[in-house]
């Protein structure tokens, strides 16, 4: 005689709560195969915990985001914002798409000159630009966002000394009725800051000003800040055409769109509030359009767009470790994907998924991640199914910032793996080592 | 280890303890171990029971149990 399918005895409190209004749904969701190809072989195959990323995706996603902007606005250009992910091969696939490179350190400016990007396609923000690094970016001829005052002396000091014009824009913050404000980058416009930094840049002998660039955080869900921003920053740029007779060559408009991941403590998810490109074009493109930019003579819009390009397009695949009660009764999973492999559980709020489900019963779980620290949470309470040591996770949309942000606590890093669009799947970055990672110190004689 | 002599289970898995006022929901294996606990059977017998009737480990049995039995004293349906 055949047995019946196994699951473990459960006993969930019925509380007499409220019910929500919205009547969300608490059926939990399964993901068995990514493009293909199934959980349980990629985990077979390349061991617990790793990264997929699928090509076809990133390729979707970018395509559309890239038409939601060129459709409505004529000269449109993407820059692939590499602190989001730089794992080379995801870096060269939007590249390949017509990508530029956004970089904030001479550490990713390499990256990015390795991927095949000439300096001038290669945007240089942030606010640690070493001499080596603006000498560099001087010669290349990328394009150097300012983001102080000393660091306009400082760069001045050394085109006057290369005896070269650096191209040089302003990052700018700005009011755009959201909050926080992100007024620790650039120079502020409100208070004129901008205004004056941009006259100094124009009368500078070794700088020429070719952009106005402003990123005014990120996950920022209001599509009427892109609008906002648009219209200071091509009233700046009219103002400039004004006084000086001169064309910026582009507007950078940043990064900041909001992805479907829900943010902890939101009470919609994010699948439900999250805009779409269409809707961040129309906005951002209509102010543009509207402004008093002559219309033979539009700049370049750029976009520095990270998340809602990469988020989509990766996975964290593990397994359970162990389940466990907690003194109040509740339930605990612990899975082997932490927060060192999942910065953003800091402030995501992940789905977490079975491969399959036995049956459509939860209980009120909190999922731990496996370092011995007690931050280390993947979901405070989340009603999740019976799962068992041993079994499959996948975390989907983590795509963004986690392989930038991994830290390597107590653990090396997992593998990265690709899936292009033939369905190959491919190591992109190799399982960390024991003797590669401890070849990196060294003990004095007199400890040896 | 005994349930409760006035705690009632319903056939579709609904659970009253009128001594606390609360109300569970269980699965249907757990509402069959429910009611081996109130025919008196003792753990091993009901681990053995399940054993014959379900696709599962002795070792996954016996940890499941030992949580769920835990979870009946935490809620107060077990008789000292
Ligand atoms: C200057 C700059 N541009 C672009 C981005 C990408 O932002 P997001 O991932 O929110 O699109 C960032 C991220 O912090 C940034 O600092």
């Amino acid at each position: 005689m055949k047995k019946l399918d196994y699951e473990r005895p459960i006993l969930n409190k019925v509380n007499a709560g409220m019910p929500d209004k919205f009547g969300m749904k608490t059926k939990t969701a399964t993901l068995s195969h990514i493009e293909e190809h199934s959980v349980h072989d990629i985990l077979k195959e390349f061991g617990s915990p790793v990264y997929v990323i699928s090509e076809p995706c990133i390729r979707k996603t970018y395509r559309t985001a890239h038409k939601a902007f060129s459709t409505r606005y004529p000269r449109v250009q993407f820059a692939w914002s590499y602190k989001t992910n730089y794992m080379n091969a995801v870096c060269k696939i939007f590249h390949s798409e017509g990508a530029w490179a956004e970089v904030v350190s001479g550490f990713e400016y390499s990256k990015a000159i390795e991927n095949g990007i000439s300096g001038d396609q290669i945007i240089f923000n942030g606010p640690e630009k070493s001499k080596e690094d603006l000498e560099r970016a001087i010669t290349d001829g990328a394009m150097i966002h300012l983001d102080s005052l000393d660091e306009f002396y400082f760069l001045g000091e050394l085109a006057q000394k290369l005896d070269k014009k650096a191209n040089v824009a302003l990052r700018i913050n700005l009011d755009a009725g959201i909050y926080p404000r992100w007024d620790r980058f650039g120079f502020n416009l409100e208070n004129g800051e901008a205004w004056h930094a941009l006259n100094r840049i124009m009368l500078h002998e070794h700088m020429e000003l070719v952009g106005l660039h402003t990123h005014m955080g990120t996950y920022i869900t209001a599509v009427s800040a892109y609008a906002i921003a648009a219209g200071k920053l091509a009233d700046m740029a009219v103002r400039l055409q004004r006084k000086f007779n001169h064309s910026i060559k582009y507007l950078d408009l940043g990064g900041g769109f909001a992805t479907k991941n829900t943010l902890k403590g939101a009470y919609l998810p994010g699948a439900d509030t999250c805009p779409s490109f269409d809707d961040y074009a129309e906005a951002l493109t209509s102010a543009l359009l509207g402004s008093e930019l002559p219309p033979d003579k539009l700049p370049l819009l750029l976009l520095e767009t990270g998340r809602a390009l990469i988020d989509e397009a990766g996975y964290a695949l593990g397994s359970v470790l162990a389940n466990k009660r907690l003194v109040d009764g509740r339930r605990a999973t612990v899975i082997d994907i932490g927060v060192n492999m999942l910065f953003t559980a800091f402030w995501y709020a992940h789905e977490v998924m079975p491969t399959k489900l036995n049956s459509e019963q939860t209980e009120n779980t909190t999922i731990y991640g496996p370092l011995c620290m007690n931050i280390d949470i993947i979901r405070e309470a989340i009603q999740f199914p019976l799962l068992q040591k041993g079994d499959a996770i996948v975390i989907p949309r983590i795509g963004a910032y986690n392989m930038t942000q991994w830290m390597q606590f107590i653990k090396l890093r997992p593998p990265v793996l690709l899936i292009d669009e033939d369905r190959k799947i491919h190591v992109i970055r190799k399982k960390e080592s024991f003797q590669e990672f401890n070849a990196q110190e060294n003990v004095p004689k007199h400890l040896k | 280890m005994k349930l409760k002599r006035n705690v009632a289970v319903s056939e579709n898995g609904f659970l009253f303890n009128p001594e606390t006022g609360d109300s569970f929901i269980v699965n249907p294996i757990a509402k069959e171990i429910l009611n081996y606990l109130k025919e008196g059977y003792d753990i091993e017998k009901i681990n053995q029971l399940i054993l014959d009737r379900y696709e599962v480990d002795l070792v996954t049995l016996e940890k499941n149990m030992e949580d769920f039995l835990k979870m009946l004293q935490h809620n107060e349906l077990l008789d000292r």
